[in-house]
């Protein structure tokens, strides 16, 4: 097993070389540039610029460029907001992202998953129907319709929660932009939950655990929750790496310093180092939830073996 | 003892009285079982016999409580004279799994494959008696040896995935066992496993039912089975109970004009040996199969010769694994062989993809599984003329539908039914269409792997007459896969026998069935009861 991980972290170094590269060469075959403002700016200026941030050389002395100082850990300095560094700005907002994200995995994985299970329980019964339809009305309403109606009703009506900010993430200001952000990841969850639970309770050998007289508790926790904990399993390990990286709308509309805001303002401005500062950040926790994933599942299903 | 306790001093283990279960669906609600009654005294065994559907197994399911959500079951079912229908859940579960406890037909899906062994043997323990984890643990090692399991403390902490089916079906008896019921239900328990295997845990159940002096209930459509084993039998057709009796009387003077279909429906006669001097259609030699590369090499097919007329037809019988199944691809050139497959005198392992291709009409193909073999998307009429496509290009469409009229009335099929899809047939119907997809290419070959083996007795029957027939008709020969010796019997004009990739044991049906020269032949051949015709009948003086 050790061995395993060993080698799935080693064969992480080439494919995040790979999406590195192509990232890369794509915001630069994009049109703009990150000085390309709507009045022109002096040509001298312009060239000192381009000058100091290398983007004079030709492209591939470029990528290797930014390639060496990668693998020193250096992201480079932003182009558009030159008082800070890229990795300035991942320290100052990644925690908050990862913050915010990781509330909201657990709280849809557990309510999701709880919803799902005690839906699939009371099959085609008034829980399940309601659940479907919440799953349903979750995945459909957009989070920038339920976040600015979630203010207007517990900020400004009721009074009993903050519009917006951080505060160093005070629990007052946690709880809207979790639920906004949650809400569409427990839909999925509580409906994937169900599914795979109504086909673990049809199956032989729960059967079987029945036929043995085994108290519903059993039965139901024992033998049916675990193997239906498979697909909910794979499903969160992308979704956790999404939620972590910051989603620019909830961080917008709750004024929350996280790094969603950054991602989305670099890519429109063409701010090359920060874009590919959240692309390695997203790749990089796209590998390493993956990896969390297949080892929780050697540990749910003993027919899973790596080796 | 049977007749005694029929005289009524002791009430019956299970009684059954007018059961009825009705399933609520789309539209109207189905009856399943209608006015069914039986009964089950202690100690004895009972068989319930009929076919797929017939209602068997729900009334059993319902005894156990375990009925889907969408059965109501009415009437009386009685446990020592305690109402099952009308006992709480947790009173039912109490009984489950200790007084009474049920096995089931699917072995390889009836463990939970996410824990040891061992586990899920404690679990029934722990839950119905008294006892520590210690102890738990000592009883489920205890019932691993009683049930034969080899290696019982390393199976202990095995997973299911690591069993084959046979041991998987012995934990499963092991587990129902465990807390020593009273009566014993096993739904079909062997049907899923090898002859061979079929015999020993046959073997074990009647042994551990006469140490317990448990009542049995078994749900068959074996009657060779039904003989061997049961004191008393229920014929069941269409949801109702048709006839009953003891079994030798039932046996040997049916009444009901089903049971005597049924008995009628198991595989006789023969075939008619080809014509002298036929010429020869097939011959292999040192054909061998393997799969993988390098160290990871597996030999599946250690050199085959074997020799084929037309008109003939070669049985191939063996346990799973023993490579019947890619003998019979290989002979097909559906997978890659090295020796010599010669068809009519030409090599075909010689020839090329695009050589073969006028080869391939002449040897055609039926596979076991009726469901699976046929595309659902398409009509009976394309399924059947999609080969006309592909070899007989000339033809125009007004030719192929009189050519798809023409095969499906040749398996007895109605024209029309070329119009009706893939679901709208039984499995004996999709069985002759894709018999009638293999004729349209007039082939001088046909290889059958395990054709009947999905089928209902009675619709078997039916397949063999006309597989017997087409064969007479067009001097077709065939390569035969099946592990049914009986249905081999009928069918098969020379066997042989497979075990690990090799051939060890060939010659004429009726010699190599009933008086096998190697050991594993006889293995095989006792244990489908067949070594020795005489003794089917005598097999009752066994039990007493």
């Amino acid at each position: 097993m050790t061995r395993y991980i060993f080698w799935r972290l080693l064969t992480a170094v080439p494919t995040l070389v790979v999406v590195v590269t192509l990232t890369f060469f794509m915001m630069r075959v994009a049109p703009g540039g990150p000085f390309d403002q709507e009045r022109a700016l002096d040509p001298v200026i312009r060239a000192n610029l381009e000058r100091a941030y290398h983007l004079d050389l030709p492209l591939v002395q470029q990528y290797a460029i930014y390639l060496g100082n990668l693998a020193r850990g250096d992201l480079g300095p932003s182009f558009t907001m030159p008082e800070f560094s890229v990795a300035e700005l991942l320290a100052a907002g990644l925690p908050v992202s990862v913050r915010l994200g990781g509330w909201a995995l657990v709280m849809a994985l557990v309510l999701g998953g709880g919803l799902g299970v005690w839906a699939a329980l009371r099959r085609n019964g008034w829980v399940d129907r309601l659940v479907v339809a919440l799953a349903t009305a979750g995945s459909t309403i957009p989070t920038f319709v339920v976040a600015p109606v979630f203010q207007l009703v517990f900020a400004l009506s009721l009074r009993w929660l903050p519009v917006g900010g951080w505060e160093g993430g005070a629990f007052r200001n946690l709880i809207g932009p979790v639920i906004c952000l949650m809400l569409p990841q427990l839909a999925v969850v509580a409906r994937l939950m169900r599914s795979s639970m109504i086909e673990a309770l049809h199956s032989h050998h729960i059967r079987t655990a029945r036929a043995l007289g085994l108290s519903e508790l059993a039965v139901v926790l024992r033998h049916a929750l675990r193997s239906a904990l498979l697909p909910v399993v794979s499903y969160a390990g992308p979704a956790a790496a999404a939620l972590m990286t910051g989603s620019v709308v909830v961080e917008t509309i709750f004024s929350i310093p996280g790094v969603g805001r950054y991602f989305v303002d670099a890519a429109l401005n063409r701010d090359y180092t920060v874009v590919m500062g959240a692309v390695v950040v997203l790749a990089v926790f796209t590998i390493l939830f993956n990896l969390i994933v297949d080892i929780v599942y050697t540990i749910i299903d003993p027919r899973v073996r790596y080796d | 003892m049977t007749e005694l306790d029929e005289m009524g001093t002791m009430p019956p283990l299970l009684s059954v009285e007018g059961l009825s279960i009705r399933y609520r669906g789309a539209g109207a609600p189905v009856l399943a079982v209608r006015d069914v009654s039986f009964h089950v005294n202690p100690g004895e065994i009972v068989a319930i016999v009929g076919e797929s559907g017939s209602g068997k197994s729900q009334s059993m399911l319902a005894a156990m409580g375990l009925l889907p959500h969408n059965a109501t079951a009415e009437g009386r079912i009685a446990f020592q004279g305690r109402d099952l229908l009308g006992m709480s859940r947790s009173d039912l579960r109490a009984l489950r799994g200790s007084q009474m406890s049920m096995i089931f037909q699917e072995p390889m899906t009836s463990l939970d494959p996410l824990y040891r062994i061992g586990d899920q043997i404690m679990e029934p323990i722990l839950r119905h008696q008294r006892i520590g984890r210690r102890a738990a643990r000592a009883r489920a090692l205890e019932m691993l040896e009683l049930v034969q399991m080899p290696e019982p403390e390393r199976k202990m902490r095995a997973y299911p995935h690591e069993l084959s089916g046979g041991q998987r079906q012995r934990v499963m008896i092991a587990m129902a066992l465990a807390n020593r019921p009273s009566l014993l239900i096993a739904d079909e328990p062997t049907t899923a496993l090898d002859v061979t295997i079929q015999a020993e845990i046959i073997a074990l159940m009647r042994d551990l039912q006469r140490q317990n002096g448990m009542g049995v209930v078994f749900i068959t459509h074996d009657l060779g089975l039904v003989r061997h084993i049961a004191d008393r039998v229920y014929v069941m057709r269409a949801g109702e109970v048709v006839e009953q009796g003891a079994t030798g009387a039932l046996f040997s003077a049916p009444t009901h004009p089903y049971t005597r279909a049924l008995l009628d429906a198991e595989p006789n006669g023969h075939k008619a040996p080809p014509a002298a001097g036929a010429p020869e259609i097939l011959r292999t030699r040192a054909l061998r199969v393997s799969f993988g590369s390098g160290r990871s090499r597996l030999e599946i097919l250690h050199g085959i010769d074997l020799d084929l007329k037309a008109g003939e037809t070669l049985g191939i019988v063996g346990e799973s694994g023993s490579g019947k199944s890619t003998l019979a691809r290989a002979i097909l050139r559906l997978i890659d062989a090295r020796g010599e497959i010669r068809f009519d005198g030409q090599d075909l392992t010689a020839l090329s993809a695009r050589a073969l291709r006028p080869w391939r009409a002449q040897i055609q193909v039926v596979f076991q599984d009726p469901f699976g073999a046929l595309s659902p998307h398409l009509s009976a009429g394309q399924i059947v003329t999609e080969g006309l496509l592909v070899h007989r290009p000339d033809l125009d469409a007004a030719a192929r539908d009189r050519a798809a009229i023409a095969a499906l009335e040749e398996v007895g099929l109605p024209g029309a039914a070329r119009h009706r899809y893939i679901h709208e047939f039984s499995g004996g119907q999709r069985q002759r269409i894709a018999i009638a997809r293999a004729l349209i290419l007039k082939p001088r070959l046909l290889v059958l792997d395990e054709p009947t083996s999905a089928l209902d007795r009675m619709v078997q029957r039916q397949v063999i007459d006309l597989l017997r027939d087409l064969q007479a008709r067009h001097g077709l020969a065939y390569v035969f896969v099946s592990h049914d010796l009986a249905v081999v019997r009928a069918l098969a004009d020379r066997v042989i026998v497979m075990k690990q990739g090799e051939v060890v044991e060939q010659g004429p049906v009726e010699q190599v069935l009933t008086a096998p020269r190697t050991p594993y032949a006889r293995r095989l051949m006792a244990a489908a009861g067949l070594e020795d015709p005489g003794r089917v009948g005598s097999r009752q003086g066994h039990r007493s």
